[in-house]
């Protein structure tokens, strides 16, 4: 899968997490910024990192602004900007879900 | 060492500072000498000055502990006033002892523990960047948390020995007779510097209204006080409670009120002359709203309701539905507009409201007390002073004091809020021992203290009440966020929490980044 544009995800609502996933060339590079990330950075940095691969990204940097979202809502606006990144949002890959 | 509720204490600090570990919620019936103030005696002709920094320098000396109230909130002028001389003339080693700490001091705090001017604080909480800035390993020595009752006894036992007192009023006369209910800056009740004005070696008023003596109802009153101080203004009206007191829409919040209603109506307590407390915050708001409504249904009226004071309590007792209410303190305009109009809306000090080592408080007096809590464990051990990240973000307030004293102690919480659990295995701290709580409500169920067997019996078979185990509950949250990583601390206690009679039910440890 190839990175074409830079794909948002998300609002910084409380409960959501904002993902902008964009061109890189060293793995996934996850910079994360969350209230909980003492408690859940590990966990949320595997959540987005099982998406990305899942959707077949291997190489792409990731910005993540969490404000306590679940891991539900993590996983799909981890796909949403994954979709927007690789433009493809008219056939989404629902399995990854 | 370990208390009794499974808390290690810090050994070499317990030794040092001559404190106790926890051990149970009794108080038995020691026999405690009070202690009694310095007073330097003088006809009360000339206590009118100008230069508050002459007042300093005339009382102050290093190394003394100073006290403030807290009744302005976020309004208050006369803390930075007085601490910015105290920086300025170059203090060392004070000990802070306010009745609480509100965010506008904390900067003006920092400052002073960075330039070595305080170096001891005891105080019912601390928020915001203070809070961040304790639990960094700030300050060197280790904040001592107390809460209201305890802070009372404290002072009456001479564990907290205030050599100046600097107390803003919003109304004075040139003797000293002050009161928080008339002026610019309507606070309402005293309470808390009540204890202050009686017990400090030097008491200084300061205000921005001085009338022709003698200014009564006097709270504060004027063989008492020392100086009056003459200031631009000493607060901002607006800024000391929130105006109107705003009715909850978040249906979570909703939910939680109507439930915590019906396990009132429906314990033994909900009788003729039943008595209550309610926090402020939108749950708490909200029952009183839904208690009112069953009140009128039922024919019932309330003698009395307790605390921190909101308006709609205050309309209650202009209903009729509430005989007396005994206000401590007053967390709204309405409230605080109040208690001048209202001869039954009683100022009671710091002791009477909750101190446990007096001849009876009102909080011994209640009957079912309605609390709040950042966290509450498997045991219902209570935390209201650290986030789930550690840090210190809180007060204990009268929480330990109201759930000793009350027959039915209610927790009002959301299981989960964003993606930290309320309801979890263990407390980062614990303020409020699970022995005082009878009953947690959250919006997913109802757990009960198994130790209440009468309130199981008399609440299980009520029609819509979902009564579950708190291990349920707990279960139910961490399916829902997940496991959090262990919190990691370093071996270093920034600060201690004591329980009500003054021996110590945790320690918070430095976190560590």
């Amino acid at each position: 899968m190839e990175i074409k544009t830079t794909g948002v995800a998300g609002t910084l609502e409380s409960s959501d997490i904002q993902i902008m996933v964009s061109k890189g060339n060293n793995g996934i590079e996850i910079d994360l910024d969350s209230e909980v990330k003492k408690a859940y950075g590990d966990e949320i940095e595997k959540v987005i990192t099982d998406t990305l691969t899942k959707y077949g990204l291997t190489d792409c940097k990731v910005k993540a602004t969490d404000k306590g979202a679940l891991d539900c809502v993590i996983k799909a606006r981890t796909l949403a900007a994954a979709q927007r990144a690789t433009e493809t949002s008219e056939k989404p890959d629902l399995e990854v879900l | 060492m370990e208390n009794n509720v499974k808390r290690q204490l810090p050994d070499d600090l317990m030794n040092e500072l001559n404190l106790k570990a926890y051990e149970t919620t009794d108080i038995g019936h020691p026999v405690e000498q009070r202690v009694a103030p310095k007073v330097r005696v003088t006809t009360g002709q000339d206590k009118v000055v100008d230069s508050l920094e002459q007042v300093i320098k005339d009382n102050l000396k290093d190394g003394m502990t100073i006290s403030f109230h807290h009744h302005f909130r976020n309004g208050d002028f006369a803390f930075n006033k007085v601490m910015d001389l105290i920086i300025k003339l170059g203090y060392k080693d004070l000990t802070l002892a306010p009745s609480s700490l509100t965010g506008v001091m904390n900067d003006k705090i920092i400052e002073a523990i960075k330039k070595g001017v305080i170096t001891n604080i005891t105080s019912s909480g601390m928020r915001g960047s203070l809070g961040d800035f304790v639990s960094h390993g700030g300050l060197k020595n280790p904040v001592i948390f107390r809460s209201h009752g305890n802070r009372a006894r404290s002072i009456e036992e001479g564990e907290i020995k205030i050599d100046v007192a600097f107390l803003g009023v919003p109304i004075s006369d040139p003797a000293g007779n002050a009161n928080g209910q008339e002026g610019d800056a309507v606070f309402g009740s005293l309470g808390y510097a009540l204890m202050d004005a009686q017990y400090a070696n030097k008491v200084v008023l300061l205000t921005d209204n001085i009338v022709p003596y003698p200014n009564t109802p006097a709270s504060i009153k004027q063989d008492q006080v020392d100086y009056v101080v003459k200031v631009d203004k000493i607060g901002d009206p607006d800024k000391i409670g929130s105006g109107a007191t705003r009715f909850t829409k978040d249906p979570k919040e909703l939910k939680i009120a109507q439930m915590v209603n019906q396990v009132i109506v429906n314990s033994p307590y909900f009788k003729e002359d039943f008595s209550f407390q309610t926090g402020s915050g939108g749950a708490a708001l909200a029952v009183t709203r839904y208690l009112r409504q069953a009140m009128i249904d039922k024919g019932i009226t309330a003698s009395f309701a307790v605390g921190g004071i909101t308006k709609p309590t205050t309309d209650l007792l202009e209903e009729g539905l509430v005989r007396k209410v005994m206000d401590v303190q007053d967390f709204d305009k309405g409230a605080a507009a109040s208690m001048a109009k209202n001869r039954d809306q009683q100022e009671i000090d710091a002791s009477w409201y909750a101190d446990p080592h007096n001849k009876g408080a009102v909080v011994n007096n209640l009957d079912v007390s309605i609390l709040s809590a950042l966290q509450i464990d498997t045991d219902f051990n209570v935390n209201v002073m650290t986030g789930s990240d550690g840090v210190i973000r809180g007060a204990v307030g009268g929480h330990q004091d109201s759930a000793a004293g009350a027959k039915m102690t209610i927790i009002t919480a959301p299981l989960v809020r964003g993606r930290n659990a309320t309801v979890v295995p263990s407390v980062e701290t614990v303020v409020t021992p699970g022995e005082s709580i009878d009953v947690l409500i959250t919006e997913r169920g109802i757990a009960i203290n198994p130790k209440r067997k009468d309130l199981i019996d008399a609440l299980s078979n009520v029609p819509g009440l979902n009564i579950v185990s708190i291990e349920d509950l707990q279960k139910m949250a961490e399916k829902q966020v997940g496991k959090p990583k262990k919190l990691e601390y370093t071996d270093r206690t920034v600060a201690l929490v004591e329980y009500r009679d003054g021996t110590v039910i945790d320690a918070i440890k430095q976190v560590k980044d």
